[in-house]
């Protein structure tokens, strides 16, 4: 990260090296993919992510491909979805899945913590409103379990609605019986998953791959 | 002994009469308490009776008397002895924990150890030749199994799968470095012996390298031992852990090698190449044994739902017997009982019931405390049986070798494992894992096991095995608990698993796959997600009984959570008192979205029970409680006082308490209904009370003026019930669709499900829940 070794005929990915933190090489295998993904177009859309195979099996499948639309991914503080995204926003994206490096200040582990979270946070938040109401966790937690036909759904709204209490308990302590808990704000996220050490779980490991020989 | 009882005979008057019988037949002698037993019966003797005292005097042989009390020790010798130890060793164990700062500074086994030099030293100082107690045969076949049972039973699959590669890492190459540096570093300065006229010189090499390799080996006992006393944080745990099981195999193929290499007296390179392929063998051959088995134990366990009182038998024998297969063919006999345990776990828990799982978990703690305890007992009894021959030289550089190979290859090799690694291992983590590679019982066991024709020097071996093993676990497995406190490593999380944290890792899971397969790339994720889709697909489906092979995994964590809250619950005695999960007063009104009010309004700030509800909620209740009435099957011989059918106490105690808090809240209703306030009994429930039924205390009766969840603890098909009558209902609903009701505010069943209700475990979340009825929409909660 940060050396200057540019790779001939792409001078732009100094540019997007320096704005998400890939390495040259890293950069290049993601460029084959979304070239490949896209059908060698210059922008992805969500018909293209229906394509991937794989990913059909996946319970949370529209989170995802929806997480690659929403604008406040793009780390350019705006909100609300598009159509259609670039390679640099797709970039952008996988760049919060990039494992943190060895040596970091408490801050630095912070500020990649903060970042992942809000990652998550604005993929079960789907209606921007900045909290996440019960009906969204409820939403989430159906997903997960959407593979368990009618036995998950039953379960899943009681899941939600324990996982809604603790996470009231938790950030709000004591409540009277007619005050009302709007839903999770990305503060009470935080405080919620502060021991799930999500820096070291959140990771994908971008270098060893060889995109080319998978076709799909 | 012999003649302290020929001494009763001299003295008693009557020989011929004498009340103890002379069928004494000692092949070694006893310990003294039988002397004092014998010299406290003789004054209990009756005078002689005088008719048969007139027979002929000088006839030897007269009618024997019928002997009233005898002693026959040899009879028992042998279990005697064995559980004179064992409970020595439970005495051991239980002493030190009631002196509190003893066991805060000096660990268990260190105590132990000495114990068992105290013992030793008495028996010798009895002058009795001292048992060997450490006879390889009992120690791996007796006492090594139960602890690593207990350890692949339980061990945590999730942290160890992740860092499988590291942990192999460490443990063969680690374990092979370790070898050879410290057995030809060993052999190089016994060959450089200055003129001193030791036997040191006949040492050859691959004695020495044979040295290395029973000495290098970090030992899974006194890992657990020293390491379950610091809490260490999880990784390391693992590391350190997973490596001392691993290294088992790569021990085995050392030991053999170097075994027949000694023999034979040459190396060539063929010998070398079948070395690795053996250690190929050893390795995997182990696994599949054990896997093998575990199929076998998981399948089995399916069918066990009519006689659970043997089901943890099948866990321990098929796991025992996998030990003794491997062992049988060389292979690794831990390696197979590791994966015997890991594979048939989950199966097995998914179809035991909560009571058999409780068993399994305490009877496997139970034999390995008592075993990992005779151990060190045992190793210090040997230390003061063996006869040693201490070399200064030797032992000196064995020990400084050890720990000098044991940094310089925990260095090295997480130097080029962090390569590799997202979360790399700092120096903190190196040191804790270099210096928790401590040796232990299996050291002393394999150099016991050396044959004296081989290895003359077998004696300076065992010493110097000794030395090594006293000093790690005394030296190194007292200093580590401060040296982790004054490193400020990070230590284990005692936080519980919350609901939160296992959605988000569920959650976690799905999105790190999806993203691998948007990349394009085969990774870690993609593997893993392929063998859970394989696993539920197929073998879920053969192993699991009944609806239990479908319920996925966030379902079955919800379960166990609510049962241990209700547990808790239950123990805290409180009904009032929250779950200590939740200390806090907010309660499901808190988080439901406010809706329209319902047909009667709301004039107070409490909400209320209209009217009509509790008609209602009266039809549901009595249709409840005469669909309990056809469930029950079962005879329980324990009978209390108001409940033939009472299925225990601790059911009772959940009743009881539920009935507290119900009566409590109908005082407090009765100032906020504008119905007539229902006497604490409602008529429901005195008629239920009246039939004996054990729903009588139900709690699903009256209606409340709070409305709260009732978390529904177990399905009817849940092994987690603590209900017996599950177990029998079990069979006959095998066909039946799983409901969870949970949380909902949904009747605990549709009428047309005949038994397919609600199991009586309710425990309320907050406050209890009437619970609206049948007829209306599910969705819709119940609240004005």
């Amino acid at each position: 990260m940060g050396a200057l070794q540019s790779l001939p005929g792409h001078p732009e990915y100094a540019d997007l090296a320096e704005k998400t933190g890939f390495s040259f090489e890293q950069i290049s295998i993601l460029h084959k993919r979304f070239k490949q993904l896209s059908h060698n177009e210059q922008t992805l859309r969500r018909d293209h992510f229906n394509e991937i195979p794989d990913l059909s099996c996946n319970p949370i499948r529209s989170q995802i491909i929806e997480a690659f639309f929403d604008q406040r991914n793009f780390h350019q503080n705006s909100e609300g979805k598009v159509q259609e995204i670039g390679f640099e926003e797709f970039l952008v994206v996988m760049s919060h899945f990039r494992p943190p490096s060895l040596h970091m200040t408490d801050d630095q582990r912070e500020s990649v913590r903060k970042e992942k979270l809000r990652f998550l946070f604005n993929m079960h938040d789907t209606d921007n409103d900045g909290t996440i109401t019960l009906e969204e966790y409820r939403h989430v937690v159906e997903e997960l379990l959407s593979h368990s036909g009618a036995l998950g759904k039953d379960t899943a709204k009681s899941i939600a609605d324990a996982a809604m209490l603790e996470v009231a308990s938790i950030s709000m302590g004591h409540m009277e019986p007619d005050e009302f808990y709007e839903g999770i704000t990305f503060e009470h996220f935080l405080k919620l998953l502060s021991t799930f050490e999500i820096e070291s779980r959140m990771n994908i490991r971008f270098l060893n791959m060889d995109t080319t020989t998978l076709c799909k | 002994m012999t003649s302290v009882l020929s001494f009763f005979f001299f003295c008693s008057p009557m020989r011929h009469l004498s009340l103890l019988s002379y069928r004494c037949h000692y092949s070694r002698p006893s310990p003294s308490p039988s002397t004092l037993l014998l010299l406290l019966l003789l004054p209990s003797t009756k005078p002689p009776r005088k008719g048969v005292a007139g027979n002929g005097t000088g006839n030897v042989t007269h009618k024997k008397a019928f002997p009233v009390l005898s002693l026959d020790y040899h009879h028992i010798q042998t279990p005697f002895e064995i559980s004179l130890w064992v409970l020595l060793a439970s005495l051991m164990k239980l002493g030190f924990h009631l002196i509190p700062r003893l066991s805060g500074i000096v660990p268990e086994s260190c105590l132990l150890i000495v114990v068992g030099l105290m013992v030793g030293g008495l028996i010798k100082l009895a002058g009795e030749e001292v048992p060997p107690v450490l006879d390889s045969q009992f120690f791996f076949l007796c006492l090594l199994p139960p602890i690593i049972l207990d350890a692949g039973y339980f061990l945590p699959i999730r942290p160890f799968m992740e860092n499988l590669g590291t942990i192999l890492i460490f443990a063969v190459i680690g374990t092979l470095w370790n070898a050879f540096f410290i057995g030809g570093l060993l052999y190089a300065v016994c060959q450089i012996q200055p003129a001193n006229p030791s036997n040191l010189h006949q040492l050859e090499l691959l004695p020495c390298l044979l040295f290395g390799s029973i000495v290098s080996a970090v030992d899974p006992v006194a890992v657990l031992a020293v390491f379950e006393e610091i809490h260490i944080n999880e990784l390391l745990h693992i590391l350190v852990f997973g490596e001392s099981l691993l290294n088992d195999a790569v021990t085995v193929v050392l030991y053999h090698l170097f075994e027949e290499f000694s023999e034979v007296g040459t190396v060539t390179v063929l010998d070398c190449v079948l070395g690795i392929i053996s250690f190929l063998v050893v390795a995997c051959g182990g696994v599949l044994v054990g896997a093998i088995y575990g199929i076998l134990a998981a399948f089995t366990s399916r069918f066990t739902s009519h006689t659970r009182v043997i089901e943890p038998l099948f866990v321990f024998v098929y796991s025992y017997m996998a030990y003794l297969s491997a062992e049988m063919f060389h292979l690794s006999g831990i390696m197979a009982l590791i994966a015997c345990g890991a594979v048939m776990r989950p199966y097995v828990e998914a179809n035991i019931s909560h009571k058999s799982h409780t068993t399994i978990k305490y009877f496997l703690k139970m034999w390995s405390s008592v075993s990992e305890t005779l151990i060190f007992i045992f190793l210090g009894v040997a230390t003061v049986d063996g006869k040693h021959d201490w070399n200064w030289t030797f032992v000196t550089v064995t020990v400084i070798l050890c720990l000098v190979a044991r940094v310089i290859g925990v260095v090295g090799l997480t130097y080029m494992i962090n390569k590799f690694r997202i979360v790399k291992l700092t120096t903190k983590d190196q040191f804790i894992i270099a210096y928790g590679g401590l040796r232990g019982a299996i050291a002393f066991s394999l150099g016991f096991l050396l044959k004296k024709e081989l290895f003359p020097l077998r004696e300076m071996f065992l010493t110097a095995i000794i030395t090594v093993i006293f000093f790690t676990v005394f030296v190194q497995g007292m200093t580590i608990k401060p040296l982790v406190e004054l490193l400020a490593v990070k230590k284990k999380q005692e936080a519980k698993r919350s609901i939160n944290e296992e959605i988000h890792t569920q959650f976690l899971d799905h999105l790190l796959t999806g993203i691998e397969d948007i990349c394009g790339h085969y990774g870690h994720h993609h593997w893993k997600d392929k063998l859970n889709r394989f696993n539920k697909k197929y073998v879920k489906k053969c192993l699991i009984a009944g609806e239990r092979s479908k319920e996925p995994q966030l379902i079955a964590f919800y379960h166990k959570l609510e049962m241990k809250q209700a547990i808790e619950l239950v123990e805290s005695g409180g009904g009032v008192k929250m779950p200590s999960a939740m200390p806090s007063t907010v309660s499901m009104q808190n988080i439901q979205p406010k809706k329209p009010p319902l047909a009667k309004p709301v004039e107070r700030a409490l909400p209320q029970l209209p009217k009509g509800r509790e008609e209602e909620i009266r039809k549901i209740l009595r249709s409840n409680l005469q669909r309990t009435r056809q469930r029950l099957r079962s005879y329980n011989r324990h009978t209390l006082v108001a409940d033939p059918y009472e299925d225990g106490l601790g059911d009772l105690l959940i009743k009881k308490q539920k009935m507290i808090e119900l009566e409590k809240k109908i005082k407090d209703m009765n100032n906020y209904l504008t119905v007539p306030a229902a006497p604490p009994d409602s008529p429901t429930m005195c008629r239920a009370r009246l039939a004996s039924d054990p729903q009588a205390y139900h709690t699903k009766s009256v209606s409340d003026s709070v409305p709260a969840i009732q978390v529904d603890l177990a399905s009817p098909q849940s092994p987690d019930s603590v209900n017996m009558m599950d177990e029998f209902r079990r069979a006959g609903q095998q066909q039946q669709q799983q409901e969870d009701q949970g949380l909902t505010m949904r009747p605990p069943s549709r009428p047309g499900e005949a038994g397919g209700a609600r199991d009586p475990q309710k425990l309320t979340r907050c406050l209890s829940d009437p619970g609206p009825s049948a007829d209306e929409e599910e969705d819709e909660p119940f609240l004005p």
